[in-house]
């Protein structure tokens, strides 16, 4: 079946592509930047056409336990929130990533800290990509940059979520959630009929009981599960990275860029090369697992790297880490709501490595 | 006219030594053992076997179901 | 298998008249002695068996001193954050509307920290059983004062006695549910004597037969008794819920369904 061609907010293309993906239920609670996506669910009552569930819950915590409650049945679950609304999932997402829960939580991220701004920010990076709540655990992250990839990476993030039974988060922000862009939208696939045998459904008399739980009281085989989590990160990182390159062969220069700041250093780079800078773009496209190894890589090829985050700089961390010394690394970024803009990337570009 | 005669089975290991048997047991059956199982609680015992009904009272408070009981007529 | 057993003529399958039932496990509860859950396990445990719902069930526990539940009845189970098992259990009834769903709760559980989950459930009517043992006391934490502590009641983060005036009152979360339109059977039972233990099994057994039906949510408030939290025997500590806890949570049904 072909691809159907749609102008659409983010939000929207969350939505409609949740429901031809085939998800069995959706949980949310309302906040800016990102209320479309239930509003859009309510409205196309999917519950009469893929009979899936959409339920406003009385809170974001409530929200998170009911995808607990659903992924735990073996079902494809999702919620989705900003920044504060994200805060509040944390206990119910470490409950998940200790019991190896596969589900989607997509954060369309606003400025902070606290109720911060409802403009766009990256500013929630750490929070993704390095547990976000108790305990030790990743996320498998995904960053959209376009209304496309935002449509797109609900397939992917469900695939990737019952490939390694972990929750993924898509992280994307009030930027690339509000624009409207043209959209191919999968066809509609059917949900799934059948249910992981781990799945609590009720027990038959053919198996053991399922158990869903992150409890465990015994320190040793604490541990022992806790090395099991690392091997299944490992395993992650390993084959699961994803990133794309922009005029990278010849570049002395390199951006490293996710999401909406990854979209405005395109122009930089193009604005950069005008001026005879050989700039190019990395954009991670997995922020965990992190491109570690092929930014390591180009760091013996260019003289130095800027990382562009509408943050103060967090991903710049992950950056240092994988250039491990080898030129120097410096962060760029606007915060409280701002977008970068490609200008001020360039201009940044050259006070730090070339001079005025 | 019959008589209703019970029996109870109590599953030494598994009592904690509540007492709550004891007291729900309308005919004074069950007691307490003056020694210990293995957890070192004074278990419950049918002391006087002989007045057991079978009402299954002392199985139904019984918090760790540790009770079986049985009834006949006779 | 240590057994000590009554009159041996008498012990004959054709006789039993009480045997656990087989959804309970060989598992030995963690409970301390005398502690109403095992009671309240069991009956759960006998009406899943006697109803055929093994295949049907699914469990939800809470965090407290059942925060082990699964370990004891032979079902599907799921783990609860703190307080979250209302809105977990709402998910799963939601995806799997066929299947018998129930939450399992303590005070702290479902009269605290879960008060918004709980009261949300049941006033969307979702479609599950929701046992709440209410022994006023924070037991697996080591006894602190719980929500439905009551007034004058010593813990251990009351040690002079709850004072309402610092403190607050304690909760009847019972009756809160009750009032909301969402919940369908709402009643108080107990588990401490051979009586109470028919009733709750009877209230439980409705609850079941109201989920079939698509009823809306039921509330099984269990009062129970916590002989170690209360520092008391067993037998003292039910003498003592009878005279202090029956008056302030009176027994019976709040809420029945009006056909």
């Amino acid at each position: 079946m072909e691809k159907e061609l749609r102008l659409m907010k983010g939000n929207e293309a969350v939505a409609e592509a949740a429901i031809r993906a085939g998800v069995d239920g959706y949980f949310g609670y309302p906040i800016t930047p990102q209320s479309e996506i239930i509003e859009y669910l309510m409205d196309a009552n999917p519950a009469e056409t893929t009979g899936m569930v959409v339920l406003q819950a009385e809170s974001e915590i409530a929200a998170i336990n009911m995808v607990y409650g659903g992924a735990a049945c073996g079902k494809k679950v999702m919620t989705t929130s900003s920044s504060p609304g994200i805060s509040l999932k944390q206990e119910g997402i470490s409950y998940i990533a200790g019991a190896e829960l596969p589900c989607l939580i997509v954060n369309v991220v606003r400025g902070g800290p606290g109720l911060g701004t409802i403009q766009p920010a990256q500013s929630d990076y750490f929070q993704a990509t390095k547990g976000g709540g108790h305990g030790d655990y990743h996320l498998i992250v995904l960053a959209p940059a376009s209304v496309q990839e935002m449509a797109d990476f609900v397939e992917l993030s469900f695939d990737l979520a019952f490939k390694y039974r972990n929750p993924v988060m898509m992280l994307s922000d009030g930027a690339i959630g509000q624009m409207m862009e043209k959209v191919y939208l999968s066809p509609h696939k059917e949900r799934a009929k059948t249910v992981p045998e781990w799945a609590t459904t009720g027990k038959p008399t053919t198996r053991q009981r399922n158990i869903i739980t992150s409890l465990d009281l015994d320190p040793n085989r604490q541990e022992l599960f806790n090395r099991k989590l690392l091997a299944k990160y490992d395993e992650i990182r390993e084959k699961e990275v994803r990133f794309e390159e922009f005029q990278c062969e010849d570049a002395e220069y390199l951006l490293v860029a996710y999401g909406t700041s990854a979209r405005v250093c395109q122009k930089s780079v193009q604005l950069a090369r005008e001026q005879g800078i050989k700039a190019g773009l990395l954009r991670p496209i997995t922020l965990f697992p992190f491109p570690t190894k092929r930014i390591n890589e180009l760091a013996g090829k260019v003289k130095g790297m800027l990382s562009v985050e509408m943050s103060a700089g967090q991903m710049v961390e992950d950056v240092l880490l994988s250039v491990s010394g080898k030129v120097p690394v410096y962060h760029f970024g606007r915060m409280g709501g701002i977008v970068t803009t490609p200008e001020e990337v360039v201009e940044s570009l050259k006070s730090k490595f070339i001079g005025g | 006219m019959a008589k209703i005669r019970g029996s109870i089975v109590v599953n030494v290991e598994k009592c904690k030594g509540c007492e709550v048997c004891m007291v729900s047991c309308p005919t004074g059956t069950i007691a307490m053992a003056k020694e210990v199982n293995g957890k070192g609680y004074n278990y419950a015992f049918p002391a006087n076997p002989e007045l057991c009904i079978g009402c299954a009272n002392c199985a139904m408070v019984c918090p760790d179901g540790v009770i079986t009981v049985y009834k006949t007529k006779i | 298998m240590v057994q000590f057993t009554g009159i041996k003529e008498i012990i004959k399958p054709e006789n039993l008249v009480y045997k656990k039932t087989n959804i309970m496990t060989k598992n030995i509860l963690s409970y301390c002695p005398g502690c109403g859950h095992g009671t309240a396990h069991r009956i759960l445990a006998e009406i899943i068996d006697e109803e055929g719902l093994q295949s049907e069930a699914i469990g939800v526990s809470p965090v407290g001193c059942s925060v082990f539940m699964y370990y004891y009845l032979d079902i599907d189970w799921q783990e609860a954050a703190h307080g979250r098992a209302p809105a977990v259990a709402t998910a799963i009834k939601r995806l799997l509307p066929e299947k018998f769903v129930f939450t399992y709760q303590g005070d702290g559980d479902l009269a605290a920290i879960g008060t918004a989950e709980t009261i949300h459930a049941c006033n969307r009517g979702e479609n599950i059983l929701i046992i709440f043992i209410n022994n006023g006391i924070y037991g697996m934490t080591g006894g602190q004062m719980a929500p439905t502590t009551l007034p004058g009641m010593k813990s251990s983060t009351s040690p002079y006695g709850r004072d309402v005036k610092t403190m607050g009152n304690p909760i009847k979360m019972a009756d809160i549910i009750a009032s909301l339109p969402g919940s369908y059977y709402v009643t108080r039972q107990s588990v401490h004597t051979p009586a109470n233990v028919k009733k709750t099994k009877k209230a439980i057994r409705k609850a079941v037969q109201y989920q079939k039906l698509n009823k809306g949510t039921c509330l099984v408030e269990i009062l129970s008794n916590c002989p170690s939290g209360w520092k008391m025997t067993p037998v003292q500590s039910n003498k003592w819920m009878e005279e202090n806890m029956f008056p302030y949570y009176p027994l019976g049904d709040l809420k029945t369904p009006k056909e």
